[in-house]
């Protein structure tokens, strides 16, 4: 066993070398991929607004302690439903919480939730993937009939019974993580394909030969040599399907099935607007909270779709 | 193809058992007793006991399963405790709301968004390519309910064009051509989410497998045989453009029918995704498992029809 870390670790040494030499060789001549892709994705405009839209929004959620004084939980049953004013701009709630302290809180939860399934996403997708990639043969099979039965679950009704009935036995400040677990469960199979399609073509390249011929684990080869080749396209879908996560977690909680009160989360305050009278009168709910999803998930699109473009080698 | 067609639907079997054993696992899952709603609280425990015998709720639960998958496939869901209905009684009713109003969804949409797509692509960086690229990722990033809200308020609370919710007027029991125009008034609404919602991916996606086919060698090969613009576009790039464009149509299918149950609960539209919602708040088990294998065998027609589509439609696949 010991033996055979040494021996990895000595060809992991001996395989930087090359890689570093032809770094330096970029550096001099031509572009690293590094810098072609930094370069491409700067002249996409577009993107770059959404890149700055979602950097005011993630930083609007981090720095919600100290952009408002209120806590978003805290209430005050001497003033509610105020309409907005100069104390609350967003007006208050129906216990008194300041709603814009509510939505820069919801948005926390909100991108947390939807970085968090993607996270289980990827996770998943690219080791199955890469296993069904690197092994074929029955091995591939099974894996691959796998991911189309999960590929043809009927992902919002699922969503909604699994949520509605494990829901149930969960607290409330809990039901984040289920919610996660729930989208990130259900959306791995385009993953899955797509990795497998690539560790496919990349396994019968001669890196891989190599690596195989010098006695490396089979997981060392999976992990370390064809799934970093794979990042750029698990990058780009995985942006894609973070705004996919961040819509399903808003669809559910406005529902009453994904996040729910008191957790803030956008998708649970717009649920307000469900009352006609909320819908008519205080347009200040429910239009705030509309905006920033429908703005993050642009904004991820938009980003989404640049990097795709930039990391496309057949694109200009 | 025949022969390829019954060897895809007979692999859906093996799919339909596992996600039925995924869902009646889940909803076994579930918490409360399913006696409560049934009897009054006042009934004594061995008529509970009685109760749950004859229901054989006391079996293990691979015996309950193969019960209800063996009534399941004759059509036998069990009764509904919210309608005090058998279930294959009520659900036909609001599968036919919802197909309703995503049929006529589905074909505004179709007929719309492929000229789009390909005026699109062919003006790539026009105005009119820009106008409709921004369309699309607007529709794309708006959540359904969210356009649904602000459409309510505006055309039915502010402007009152159109009714708030439902499908007809209460206490107006109107019948025939009255009744007709009262429902697609009360369509109008949700139609236009739904049809903004699906045209700004179609078109997306029309756009960009007409640009994959405009770049190919045998377009410039076309042109340079000098055919008129016109030939080279419909007849050779368009037909090409098309067999991405079929696997769509069966994608779209289960996609309009699962969002509905957003959608439904926003406009109360009376169809599957509504009683859904309503099935899930009343814990009505039956409708749920249902309901739950009604989206599932949907989801698996849908791919199936754009994998025979696009067999149909694209001669290199060799089906056999």
């Amino acid at each position: 066993m010991e033996g055979g870390e040494q021996v990895t670790e000595k060809n992991l040494e001996i395989e930087k070398k090359p890689v570093n030499m032809n770094n330096n060789e970029a550096e001099q001549e031509i572009l690293s991929p590094w810098k072609m892709f930094v370069r491409k994705f700067k002249k996409n405009k577009v993107s770059i607004v959404g890149l700055i839209i979602l950097i005011i929004m993630i930083l609007s959620a981090l720095l919600a302690p100290i952009l408002t004084p209120y806590d978003p939980y805290e209430m005050d049953y001497s003033k509610i439903n105020e309409p907005p004013s100069k104390e609350h701009w967003l007006g208050t709630d129906e216990v008194g919480r300041d709603y814009l302290t509510r939505i820069l809180y919801g948005g926390r939860v909100s991108m947390k939730v939807g970085l968090f399934a993607v996270i289980i996403e990827i996770i998943i997708g690219a080791l199955i993937g890469g296993l069904a990639g690197y092994y074929g043969g029955w091995v591939d099979n099974i894996l691959m009939r796998f991911s189309e039965i999960v590929m043809s679950f009927p992902f919002l009704p699922l969503a909604i019974t699994i949520s509605a009935v494990i829901g149930t036995k969960v607290e409330p400040q809990r039901r984040m993580y289920i919610v996660m677990m729930i989208i990130g469960f259900l959306s791995w199979p385009g993953l899955a394909r797509m990795v497998r399609g690539q560790i496919l073509s990349l396994r019968e390249q001669e890196f891989v030969q190599a690596a195989r011929a010098l006695g490396i684990r089979d997981s060392k080869i999976i992990l370390r040599h064809l799934i970093p080749n794979t990042v750029g396209y698990i990058i780009v879908s995985a942006t894609l399907g973070m705004a996919g996560a961040i819509m399903s977690e808003s669809g559910l909680s406005f529902l009453g099935l994904g996040v729910t009160p008191p957790t803030p989360t956008w998708g649970n305050l717009i649920q307000n607007a469900r009352e006609v009278y909320i819908l008519r009168n205080r347009m200040w709910l429910w239009l705030p909270p509309g905006v920033c999803i429908f703005l993050a998930v642009m904004s991820i699109n938009l980003l989404g779709d640049g990097l795709r473009d930039a990391i496309d080698p057949k694109s200009k | 193809m025949f022969k390829y067609i019954v060897r895809r639907i007979l692999n859906l079997i093996p799919v339909l058992l596992i996600i039925s054993i995924l869902i009646f696992g889940i909803i076994k899952m579930a918490p409360g007793d399913p006696l409560s709603t049934r009897l009054d609280p006042k009934s004594t425990v061995e008529q509970r006991n009685a109760e749950r015998e004859k229901l054989g709720l006391n079996d293990p639960v691979p015996v309950q399963y193969w019960r209800w998958l063996s009534k399941s496939i004759r059509g036998d869901f069990g009764e509904s405790i919210t309608y005090r209905q058998p279930v294959k009684d009520v659900v036909p009713g609001f599968i036919w709301n919802t197909f309703l109003l995503n049929v006529v969804v589905y074909i505004i949409a179709f007929l719309i968004s492929i000229p789009i797509g390909v005026i699109c692509a062919v003006k790539q960086y026009s105005k009119t390519d820009n106008f409709w690229t921004i369309f699309s990722i607007i529709g794309i990033s708006m959540p359904s309910f969210f356009f649904g809200l602000l459409l309510i308020y505006f055309f039915a609370v502010k402007l009152n064009w159109f009714p708030i919710n439902g499908m007809i007027t209460p206490g107006k029991n109107a019948v025939g051509f009255a009744r007709a125009k009262d429902i697609l008034h009360h369509m109008f609404l949700p139609a236009i989410v739904l049809t903004i919602g699906s045209m700004a991916s179609l078109v997306r996606y029309t756009r960009t497998s007409m640009l994959e086919v405009i770049n190919q060698d045998y377009i410039r090969t076309a042109r340079s045989k000098g055919l008129r613009e016109k030939v080279v576009i419909y007849r050779h790039a368009f037909r090409n453009a098309l067999i991405p464009i079929v696997t769509i149509i069966g994608f779209t299918i289960p996609s309009l029918f699962s969002g509905a149950v957003i959608l439904e609960t926003v406009f109360v539209w009376p169809g599957i995704g509504n009683v859904m919602m309503e099935s899930i708040t009343a814990r009505d088990y039956n409708m749920m498992m249902a309901l739950n294998m009604f989206f599932a065998l949907l989801t698996l027609l849908g791919n199936l029809l754009a994998d025979i589509g696009y067999a149909l439609v694209d001669p290199r696949i060799k089906v056999d």
